[in-house]
């Protein structure tokens, strides 16, 4: 119901009593800058810790040869377990893996991880780290495509030399992107350039990467079938699922490699998954009290008005009276108490949500960008959820006053005092 | 008009009951002038509450015109106040942050009246009582008889059945409670009903009728008597 009037009336009220009404409001304003900033910072924090996991997708299991610790069907102690390509079959045909790759390193000298081989393109050489992977890796790294293509499955079935290169890569050799179908020599393999690359959240270290399809590298460099690591991702399965799976995984791996499926050494595991959902946990405790903060902050700006509007009622007591007798109805009254606290709380509240929205706006500008902290900001879903706790606070805080002004006795009040 | 038949009142004072009001008959016909008289604790005070609806009674009848006014709710009590009766106070009760010309208009603001219609309107009501020249002054710039003229123009711009005044003259100097009593006659004259608390003797004396009250009992009422 709008009238024009009873802005003005209300408006008026708050302009008598100037000072009161800026300390009042800045009650409230604070309380909702607070909540915001506390929220806008939480959110930050959380992005920052986010672009850590962007990596690599967050469903994925990495799974590593390790050494047995237990004897195992008469074999013994200390064997070092090695993936083949007979493991990427067998895990492909279990329900549940959505995505495989497996992993061979042919500069690692054997070692499970990574190692780079010289390449060299004309009179430029430099190393770079190489891996052989499945065409499925594109997605357990969060690769992206920038300019031609991934590694196919064709390129594994007729062991093509075909290499995908990042984009440092392509800028060392011909200082420039456009290099499909350049020639390059990787540890005395002539190679050609099928695709170059960028990474989701990848630092340089995963940009100065080459990758070849497994088949290739395993004949060039003398592997046989072996693979260093498999990777798989999960789908949309939660943690206890994805714990079977993975029991599901040792299993299909101890029967092909006879080790006991229980031995804690003989495969290791890196179960982002699980990492994620503890991560997530942590990041929800951490808003859950910033939200309780900036809660209880907004609950002392509310009780604040409330208890200013109850000492502006109790000064009107006479001008109640008066506007009573003349026949203002209870509800007039009420209504005028509600909306000048609920005006108050708003307009004071967009003040502090727009004096926080700007804060979180100058340090996302003067911090520099690093991986622990980025885009503190909060969504406009919340920015409304704010603006109905404001309605609703405003409400709250004026009710009681509101109610006691409705009782004022117009005799009582217009007594001599 | 106004008839009172049998109106009692109590009040509760402690554990005791005080019966401030008993068996009160009263009528007023319209375009009477009349003045209720009485000492300090006689009831005028709360008759006077009673016939202005500001407060409610425990035993009897109260008729304003076709009206039984009995047992209303707090709303219903503000619109027949806000219609029906025009307020006069000892102390004027004005509201202090608000023009002369606004403190008129404001019965009419409760009644949705427009703020250009009501202002216009309450204009002419300063003019009748001769102060159209200080509409925009507050009341702090005023004498009391200028704000008792403004709470008489007030009183009288709802058009109400009756006007209710009390002491109106009890904080003013002798010359100036005499022109606002001649403004009380003035519109007495027009035809409205004007029922007046006063305990001066020369300001009932301008009344028509003088009822006087003692001990919460009508004493003294010409027409009962006469009747």
């Amino acid at each position: 119901m709008f009238s024009l009037d009873r802005w003005q009336e209300v408006l008026s009220t708050l302009a008598r009593a100037p000072l009161r009404s800026i300390l009042t409001a800045f009650a409230v304003a604070w309380g909702i800058f607070m909540l915001v900033f506390l929220l806008g910072m939480g959110h930050g924090l959380r992005k920052g810790a986010e672009t850590q996991f962007a990596d690599d997708a967050a469903n994925s299991v990495w799974v590593f040869g390790g050494t047995t610790s237990q004897p195992y069907q008469g074999l013994p102690v200390g064997r070092r377990l090695t993936f083949s390509n007979a493991d990427y079959a067998n895990l492909r045909h279990l329900d549940g893996v959505e995505r495989l790759t497996g992993r061979y390193f042919p500069g690692s000298g054997g070692r499970p991880f990574g190692g780079s081989l010289k390449v060299r393109v004309g009179a430029k050489t430099q190393d770079f780290d190489l891996r052989a992977v499945h065409p499925d890796h594109l997605y357990l790294e969060k690769t992206l495509v920038k300019a031609g293509r991934y590694i196919n499955q064709a390129d594994l079935d007729e062991k093509r030399k075909a290499a995908v290169i990042g984009i440092p890569v392509a800028q060392f050799f011909w200082g420039s992107t456009d290099v499909i179908g350049r020639s390059l020599e990787i540890g005395g393999v002539s190679f050609d350039v099928v695709g170059v690359f960028d990474d989701e959240g990848g630092d340089d270290g995963e940009l100065q990467m080459i990758y070849v399809p497994v088949t290739t590298a395993q004949l060039a460099w003398n592997g046989a079938d072996r693979l260093n690591a498999l990777l798989f991702t999960v789908g949309d399965k939660g943690v206890a699922e994805t714990n079977q799976l993975l029991d599901e995984v040792k299993a299909t791996l101890a029967e092909r490699m006879r080790f006991n499926p229980a031995d804690p050494q003989a495969i290791r595991v890196r179960n982002n998954l699980e990492q994620y959902a503890t991560f997530q946990q942590i990041f929800w405790l951490i808003e859950l009290f910033v939200t309780a903060m900036g809660a209880a902050t907004i609950v002392a700006g509310v009780i604040g008005v409330a208890n200013i509007m109850l000492i502006t009622v109790k000064e009107r007591t006479k001008e109640i009276g008066i506007r009573k007798a003349l026949g203002a109805p209870p509800l007039s009254i009420v209504g005028a108490i509600m909306q000048e606290s609920i005006f108050l709380t708003a307009v004071a509240g967009y003040l502090g949500l727009i004096a926080g929205v700007g804060a979180l706006t100058l340090i996302s500008k003067v911090v520099p960008d690093n991986d622990f902290f980025g885009e503190p900001q909060i969504d406009l879903r919340l920015a409304l959820y704010a603006n109905v706790v404001l309605v609703v606070a405003g409400a709250v805080a004026g009710f009681f006053p509101a109610y006691q002004a409705a009782r004022v006795s117009p005799i009582e009040a217009m007594k001599d005092r | 008009m106004l008839r009172l038949s049998k109106i009692n009142k109590y009040y509760a004072v402690g554990a005791h009951r005080l019966h401030v009001l008993r068996d009160v008959d009263l009528e007023v016909g319209d375009g009477e002038m009349v003045a209720i008289m009485g000492a300090s604790g006689s009831g005028k005070s709360t008759l006077l509450n009673i016939l202005g609806i500001l407060d409610g009674y425990d035993a009897g009848e109260y008729w304003l015109g076709d009206t039984l006014i009995r047992g209303l709710s707090e709303t219903q009590g503000a619109r027949y106040r806000n219609k029906l009766i025009g307020f006069v106070f000892q102390s004027f009760n004005l509201l202090p942050f608000k023009t002369a010309v606004e403190n008129v208009a404001l019965p009419l603001y409760y009644q949705g009246v427009s703020r250009r219609q009501r202002n216009r309107v309450a204009l002419q009501y300063l003019d009748k009582v001769g102060l159209a020249d200080w509409a925009d002054h507050r009341p702090a710039e005023m004498s009391g008889g200028q704000k008792q003229r403004v709470a008489i123009a007030r009183s009288l711009i709802t058009k109400p059945r009756i006007v209710l005044a009390d002491e109106p003259t009890g904080a003013l100097d002798s010359k100036t409670s005499d022109e606002v009593m001649q403004l009380f006659a003035d519109i007495n004259a027009t035809g409205m009903t004007v029922i007046l608390v006063t305990h001066e003797a020369d300001v009932a004396a301008k009344a028509g009728r003088t009822i006087r009250l003692k001990d919460g009992r009508v004493e003294d009422d010409p027409i009962a008597q006469a009747g």
